[in-house]
């Protein structure tokens, strides 16, 4: 069968953009991983309409996409509750649905959360650059034509008819993420805490921090009382490789959660979100408020233990 | 200074940043490349990722395939059993620049911010081999020192939202091209036609950590020949 048209863009909200689980490898030429921001969400997602899970979706930001099926598919939507209709009637989430060809999905505004992914059977078909299906906004490559979705945009999935018979798989609801408005994100200090003062510690770990308007696909712009560094430190650090979810501290002590869109930087960083909680990062909006608490290695561990246990579960019991 | 030992830093539960000095110099980064190299041709199972540095190496892992203390180990263990016969000799590359004009907007700047004639500092800029000491920022975009002190000049006070592609900029005593249009607060004296990002292409940048780069002043006409 191949790649078959699928689905027509009739509007693209104001950021959706096509995302897998990230390019990985690269980093020695500069290049950022991208990726969907909440990996849970994405691999739940491509399971439910039998894909694997570290196909590409549609990461929709916030609201306003809107599509017309071409063909029969199946879909599933996860993540941020957009409120998502099929022809005007709404559509339950974390479970997958045929969708006839001339329906219309459409999202409106969040009720909870920040992104939604809008999983098709047969995936996306786009060009894989570098090993991965993932947009590169800022350098403009990956993806679909390597930019954001606009207005009339086709795209197209491998074999969708296959994925028909999927229809109707749910994630249990116990295992549905729920998404407030008051973050707790668990971090493990370093690789600069030492660079700190003992009160700048504790103001990072007992403070609640805004997330402010100035936050997107490169990072979470965070606002709050200064973390001070200890005297006579300079501004800047030399240079060095960075991961999603560590935190820096710029020279105005305000917090910066770096996203998959960077790979090196000069600030220091107080502290790293655990592996477990980088999904939540898809899913914070400005005027949410986040605070942080420390643990140890091995409670990361247990927590990513546990993360990788449910998807694990889901897909063999499918 | 290079450090004896290096030093370990977690960052989070499934990255580890392995310093080799403290300061940005062509030993502490020769070391790191060694180490990068090392790594990169024993294919450890686990690791996802590693992006060298000037003076640290860091390394992605998945922590549900290899234990941060077996990474620590085996990293241990290059760090003392480096074979540097099979470290290649870093390339030297030419990067061909047309200097001033419209190409190179800031060059009269810097001239007249130094006190000589930009010829001077077209002199200078390339009569140096420069080492590329990493590559980050930007896909592509090499960070180049040591620039001769004669020249060396603070950024932009005010950065530029757009600086096209194939610009050729300084900044303090570094140096660097800017392979895909960026913002960007350096200087800007040239540019060049060479691509230095493509992501079609493999590997999508000539350049690579510890290459030696010279760059080459040619005419406006000859620019098309250079084109790659």
């Amino acid at each position: 069968m191949g790649s078959i048209e699928t689905l027509e863009i009739l509007a693209p909200g104001p950021l959706t953009t096509v995302q897998d689980r990230g390019r990985f490898g690269f980093g020695r030429f500069g290049i950022a991983p991208s990726g969907a921001l909440d990996s849970f969400s994405l691999r739940i997602g491509n399971l439910l309409v039998g894909n694997r899970e570290d196909e590409a979706c549609l990461e929709i930001t916030l609201l306003g996409l809107k599509v017309r099926a071409l063909v029969d598919s199946l879909i599933a939507v996860t993540g941020a509750d957009l409120q998502p209709h099929l022809n005007r009637k709404p559509l339950q989430m974390w479970r997958s649905h045929i969708m006839k060809e001339g329906e219309i999905l459409s999202f409106t505004v969040p009720r909870s959360g920040c992104r939604a992914y809008l999983a098709l059977g047969g995936g996306i078909s786009v060009t894989p650059l570098m090993e991965s299906k993932s947009t590169n906004l800022s350098s403009g490559f990956g993806g679909f034509k390597g930019r954001a979705l606009r207005k009339g945009d086709i795209l197209a999935s491998d074999s969708p008819r296959l994925h028909l018979k999927a229809e109707g798989k749910a994630l249990d609801r116990k295992l549905i993420p729920t998404y407030g408005k008051n973050w707790i994100l668990r971090v493990l200090f370093g690789p600069q805490d030492d660079h700190f003062t003992e009160k700048g510690k504790k103001t990072f770990l007992n403070s609640s921090f805004n997330v402010t308007p100035h936050s997107d696909r490169t990072g979470i712009r965070l606002s709050g009382p200064v973390i001070r560094t200890r005297a006579g430190m300079e501004e800047s650090i030399i240079s060095e490789g960075v991961v999603s979810g560590t935190i820096q501290i710029p020279g105005d002590g305000q917090p910066i959660i770096i996203l998959g869109e960077t790979v090196t930087g000069g600030y220091r960083k107080i502290a790293t979100v655990i592996s477990a909680d980088l999904p939540l990062l898809g899913q914070m909006k400005p005027g949410e408020q986040v605070n942080f608490e420390g643990v140890s290695m091995e409670d990361a561990y247990h927590a990513l233990g546990k993360l990788e246990g449910i998807i694990k579960r889901f897909r063999e019991g499918l | 200074m290079l450090y004896e030992h290096p030093t370990y830093r977690i960052m989070g539960d499934r990255a580890l940043l392995v310093e080799l000095g403290d300061r940005i110099s062509p030993l502490v980064n020769k070391k790191v490349r060694e180490l990068f190299l090392c790594l990169k041709n024993n294919r450890v199972e686990g690791v996802v990722e590693a992006v060298p540095a000037y003076r640290s190496l860091l390394i992605v892992y998945d922590p549900l395939k290899i234990t941060l203390s077996a990474l620590k180990e085996r990293l241990k263990k290059y760090h003392t059993t480096i074979d540097r016969s099979e470290i290649p000799k870093p390339r030297t590359l030419e990067i061909p620049v047309v200097y001033g004009g419209e190409y190179g907007p800031d060059l009269d700047w810097v001239a007249e911010f130094h006190r000589v004639p930009p010829e001077e500092i077209i002199r200078l800029h390339t009569g140096t081999t420069y080492r590329v000491y990493m590559i980050g920022f930007t896909p592509g975009f090499a960070y180049m020192g040591q620039l001769p002190e004669a020249i060396a000049t603070p950024r932009r006070e005010t950065p530029r939202t757009a600086v096209p592609r194939g610009s050729v900029g300084i900044a303090q005593n570094q140096t660097g091209v800017y392979p895909v249009k960026s913002p960007g607060g350096w200087q800007i004296i040239g540019r060049t036609t060479l691509r230095l990002f493509d992501p079609e292409k493999w590997p999508p940048t000539p350049l690579e950590m510890g290459d030696l780069v010279k760059f080459l002043s040619i005419k406006e006409e000859e620019m098309t020949r250079w084109e790659v």
